[in-house]
C-alpha cells in the first residue's frame, strides 16, 4: 500500500493505481481540512459567515 | 415528545407510532445480528456456500445494493457537476440511500470473507492486478465520500443547527460539495466498472469471460452503464415509497421526471450495448471454448428464460416505458418501469455471480444446486431493515426533502 | 530463465490414465502428507477438502460397450497466467517463476474466495470449518511437521508437495550439490501410486521422464482450450477420455487413435513408455 510495504514495485502500474488512489484521498482530505479550517476561522471571528 | 428534533414546520407521526414502525426493521436487524455472530463464531459453514458456490447470496446482495446505490453518485454528478438545479430537491434522499447501500454492502462483506480480521490485507498487501482490489479501494473511499456528503444533512437537524460549530461546519462542507461529488463520481466510475471487470477477467470461466479494451473487459463498461441507468430508478422508487407511506408529496415532479428521462436514455443505450455484447459472447467466446449457448442454460433452474427476462422484460420494456413522456408522467407506469429496471439489474448481477459458478467448466463434473440458509437470508434482509430504519430516522429528524413544506402547504404543523 | 542458485524449473506431472486403477491411494497419501483436515461427517462433498480429487468418468455407452476410467485431478499449477493468481486480492497466491509452482500463503489469505470462482478445475478448497485433528482418534498421529495446517476461512490447494522440494534442496545443499536429482523430489501422490501412473519431474529438464512423456501423441491436458497452460498432463490411449477432457463442438474433436477398444495398444505392452 505504501512504498515501504513488501510488495511495492517501482513500476508504472503501481504509479498509476496508487497515484489515483492518493489523489482521491488527498482531495477528500483537503476538502475536509478546508471546511474545518474555515469553520474554525469563522468561529474565531477572522472570517464572516455567509448567510442565505 | 421529540418535536424539537423534527424539522421546522413539517408534520411527523407521534413517537409511539414511530416506535411501532421501527419494530419489524429492528427485528430484521436482530435476525441479521444473530446470523453475523454465528458466522463469526462458528465459521462460514453456517451458510450453504461451498467450494462450487464460492460466491452466493451475500455477493448477489452486495453487487445488487451497490448497483442500486449508484443513484447517489450519479445524482450528485448531475446536480453539482452538470448543474441540474432541480435535482437539489432529491439529492439528499439519494445520498442517504447511497450511504445505506454502501455501508450495508461493506458490513456484509466483513462477514462474507473467511478471515474478517484480515480484511485490511486487501489494502496493505494489495495485488493491484486484481479487480477486487480496485473494487475494495474505491468502495471504501467512496463510502468515506458518502459519509462526508451525509454529514451536512445530519448537521442540518434543527437541534444540531443551534450549535454554532455544527451549523458552520455543515454549511462549509455543503459549499464545497462539488469537490466531493466529483471525487465520488471518479471513484464510483471505477468501482462500478471493476465489479463488472471482476467477472469479465475470469478467462477460464466461459460464461463470464469477455473480451475488452486493454485490461478492461466489456463487462466493466456495461456494469457502469447499467448502474447509472438503474440507480436513479431506485432513487425514484424509494422516494415514491416514502411519499406513499407518509401520504404527502415530497419531491417536485420536474426532479423525478428528469431522473426518469435520463434513466430512459441510459437504459436504452445499455440495452443496445448489452445485446451487442451478448451476441459477441455467443458467437465469439462461447464457440471458441467449444461450447454452445444452450450448454449454459440447460442445468437446474437456469434456463433461457433468465436471458429473456433480463433483456426483454426487465431491459427493453422499462426503457421503452420511460422513453415515452406520457408514460413516465403517470406514477403507475413510472413505478412499474423503475421496478422492472431494478429487477433486471439484480438479475444481471445474479447471472454473473451464481450462474457462472453453477455451470461447471470441466465436462465430467456434475451440476450442484444451492439455496441459502436462514443465516444468509438473515444478514441480507438485515441490510434492508437497516436501510429502512436509517431512512426513516433521517426522514423524521432531518430536512431530507427541501420542498416538503412548499408541496404540502395545507398540513398543520405539529405543536410541541 | 535467469541463472540462479537453482536453475529455472518447471515442475509438472504426467498421469497415465491407462494405468490408473482408481484405488484412491493418491488422494489418501496427499491428505496424509499435507495435514489435510477432515470432518466428522464427510458426506457433504461440496465442502470436502481433496487436494487430489479422483473423478470417475464413463464413455456413457450401454453394456457391453461401457468403459470407465478414473481421473485424478490435482492442482494444475497453470503456467504464465494462472487464473487464480491475478485475481487474488491479498497476493496470497503466486506463481513462482523458478519452480513453476503456484503457492498459497495461508496466513495472508483473507478468504474472499475469488480464486475459487476463477479456477475452472475446482482445484481450490476453502476451510469452511476449523481444522479437525482430534487426539483420541489418531488423526493427529500422521500430522507432518513440514506442512502448516490451515485455519478456518482460508483457501488451500495442492502445492506439488513443495515441502519435499525444500527437503530435497536442503539435502543437496548439505551434500554440496547444486542440483537435485529427478527422484529426490517426488510428490506424495506420485510416490504412493501403486500402479505408478503418476510421474513427476521438471518439464524443462530433457532428461526427466515427464518432459519426454508430454511429447507422446497420447498426451493431453485438461481444458487446454481455455489457455490456462496447465502443467499436469494426462496420457490415455482412449479417445473418449481425451474428448471428455475439454469442450468440443460437433466435428471439432479429431481422434488421435483411430482404432477401436480391442485394437488399441495397452499400457502393459512392452515398449509402451518409450517411443
Amino acid at each position: 500500500m505504501t512504498p515501504f510495504s513488501f510488495e511495492w514495485l517501482w513500476n508504472v502500474e503501481y504509479f498509476i493505481f496508487f497515484g489515483f488512489l492518493y489523489l482521491a484521498l488527498t482531495v477528500i482530505g483537503c476538502g475536509l481540512v478546508f471546511a474545518a479550517i474555515k469553520t474554525a476561522l469563522q468561529l474565531m471571528g477572522f472570517m464572516r459567515e455567509r448567510h442565505f | 415528545m421529540d418535536s424539537p428534533l423534527i424539522p421546522e414546520g413539517v408534520k411527523r407521526c407521534s413517537p409511539k407510532v414511530f416506535f411501532f414502525w421501527t419494530l419489524p426493521w429492528l427485528g430484521l436487524l436482530l435476525w441479521g445480528g444473530l446470523a453475523a455472530i454465528l458466522c463469526l463464531w462458528k465459521g462460514l459453514n453456517q451458510t450453504n456456500m461451498s467450494n462450487i458456490f464460492a460466491f452466493a447470496l451475500w455477493i448477489v446482495f452486495d453487487l445488487g445494493l451497490i448497483a442500486l446505490g449508484a443513484g447517489a453518485f450519479f445524482t450528485g454528478f448531475l446536480t453539482y457537476i452538470i448543474g441540474k438545479k432541480e435535482l437539489k430537491n432529491i439529492i439528499n434522499a439519494a445520498v442517504i440511500i447511497g450511504f445505506i447501500c454502501y455501508s450495508g454492502a461493506v458490513a456484509m462483506l466483513g462477514i462474507d470473507i473467511g478471515q474478517p480480521l484480515r480484511g485490511w490485507f486487501i489494502f496493505w498487501h494489495a495485488n493491484i492486478h486484481s479487480m477486487l482490489v480496485e473494487v475494495s479501494f474505491c468502495i471504501t473511499c467512496y463510502l468515506g465520500v458518502l459519509a462526508v456528503e451525509f454529514i451536512p444533512i445530519i448537521l442540518a437537524n434543527r437541534k444540531l443547527q443551534e450549535v454554532k460549530e455544527f451549523r458552520l461546519f455543515g454549511h462549509n462542507l455543503h459549499e464545497i460539495m462539488a469537490v466531493f461529488a466529483a471525487t465520488g463520481t471518479f471513484l464510483s466510475f471505477f468501482h462500478q466498472g471493476s465489479l463488472g471487470g471482476m467477472f469479465g477477467v475470469m478467462y477460464a470461466r466461459p460464461f463470464a469471460a469477455r473480451e475488452g479494451f486493454y485490461i478492461w473487459p466489456w463487462t466493466f463498461f456495461l456494469f457502469i452503464l447499467s448502474a447509472i441507468a438503474v440507480g436513479p430508478c431506485f432513487t425514484i422508487l424509494c422516494t415514491k415509497l416514502t411519499e406513499a407511506i407518509s401520504r404527502k408529496k415530497l419531491v417536485p415532479d420536474n426532479a423525478v421526471q428528469l431522473l426518469a428521462k435520463i434513466s430512459a436514455w441510459l437504459l436504452s443505450a445499455y440495452m443496445i450495448l448489452k445485446i451487442a455484447d451478448t451476441l459477441a459472447w455467443i458467437y465469439g467466446i462461447v464457440p471458441q471454448e467449444g461450447l454452445t449457448f444452450m450448454d449454459f442454460f440447460k442445468q437446474g433452474p437456469y434456463g433461457v428464460w433468465m436471458v429473456v427476462v433480463e433483456i426483454i422484460i426487465c431491459g427493453i420494456l422499462p426503457a421503452i416505458i420511460l422513453m415515452i413522456p406520457n408514460a413516465r408522467k403517470q406514477t403507475g407506469w413510472l413505478i412499474t418501469a423503475s421496478l422492472l429496471a431494478c429487477v433486471g439489474i439484480i438479475l444481471n448481477r445474479f447471472m454473473f455471480i451464481i450462474v457462472t459458478l453453477a455451470i461447471p467448466v470441466m465436462p465430467f463434473t456434475r451440476f450442484w444446486s444451492y439455496l441459502p440458509t436462514w443465516q444468509e437470508w438473515g444478514l441480507s434482509l438485515a441490510i434492508v431493515g437497516y436501510g429502512i430504519l436509517l431512512f426513516s430516522l433521517a426522514y423524521r429528524y432531518l430536512p431530507v426533502f427541501p420542498k416538503e413544506l412548499e408541496l404540502n402547504p395545507n398540513l398543520e404543523t405539529r405543536t410541541a | 530463465m535467469e541463472e540462479e542458485h537453482v536453475h529455472g524449473h518447471r515442475f509438472g506431472m504426467v498421469i497415465d490414465l491407462d494405468k490408473c486403477t482408481g484405488c484412491g491411494t493418491c488422494m489418501v497419501a496427499c491428505a496424509a502428507e499435507n495435514n489435510v483436515s477432515v470432518r466428522p461427517d464427510e458426506s457433504d462433498k461440496q465442502r470436502s477438502i481433496t487436494w487430489m480429487q479422483l473423478f470417475k468418468i464413463s464413455n456413457g455407452k450401454d453394456f457391453p460397450d461401457t468403459e470407465v476410467s478414473y481421473f485424478p485431478r490435482p492442482c494444475m499449477h497453470c503456467n504464465h497466467h494462472p487464473p487464480c493468481v491475478s485475481v487474488c486480492v491479498a497476493t496470497a497466491t503466486k506463481l513462482d517463476f523458478h519452480t513453476g509452482i503456484v503457492s498459497q500463503i495461508y496466513t495472508r489469505c483473507i478468504g474472499c474466495r475469488y480464486c475459487q470462482a476463477a479456477c475452472p478445475y475446482q482445484a481450490r478448497y476453502f476451510n469452511w470449518w476449523d481444522g479437525y485433528f482430534p487426539k483420541g482418534k489418531g488423526l493427529d498421529r500422521y500430522l507432518s511437521p513440514e506442512v502448516s495446517p490451515r485455519m478456518r476461512g482460508v483457501v488451500e490447494k495442492c502445492t506439488f508437495c513443495h515441502h519435499r522440494l525444500m527437503r530435497a534442496k536442503n539435502q543437496a545443499y548439505a551434500e554440496d550439490r547444486r542440483e537435485i536429482e529427478e527422484d529426490e523430489y517426488v510428490t506424495a501422490c506420485a510416490e504412493a501410486c501403486p500402479a505408478q501412473a503418476i510421474t513427476f519431474g521438471d518439464l524443462n529438464n530433457p532428461e526427466h521422464k515427464v518432459s519426454q512423456l508430454i511429447k507422446h501423441p497420447f498426451a493431453f491436458r485438461l481444458l487446454d482450450r481455455l489457455g490456462t497452460e496447465p502443467k499436469v498432463y494426462y496420457l490415455s490411449s482412449r479417445d473418449w477420455i481425451r474428448r471428455l477432457a475439454d469442450n468440443f463442438l460437433p466435428g471439432e474433436y479429431h481422434p488421435v487413435v483411430n482404432k477401436n477398444w480391442m485394437e488399441r495398444e495397452w499400457s502393459t505392452k512392452p515398449g509402451r513408455d518409450t517411443f
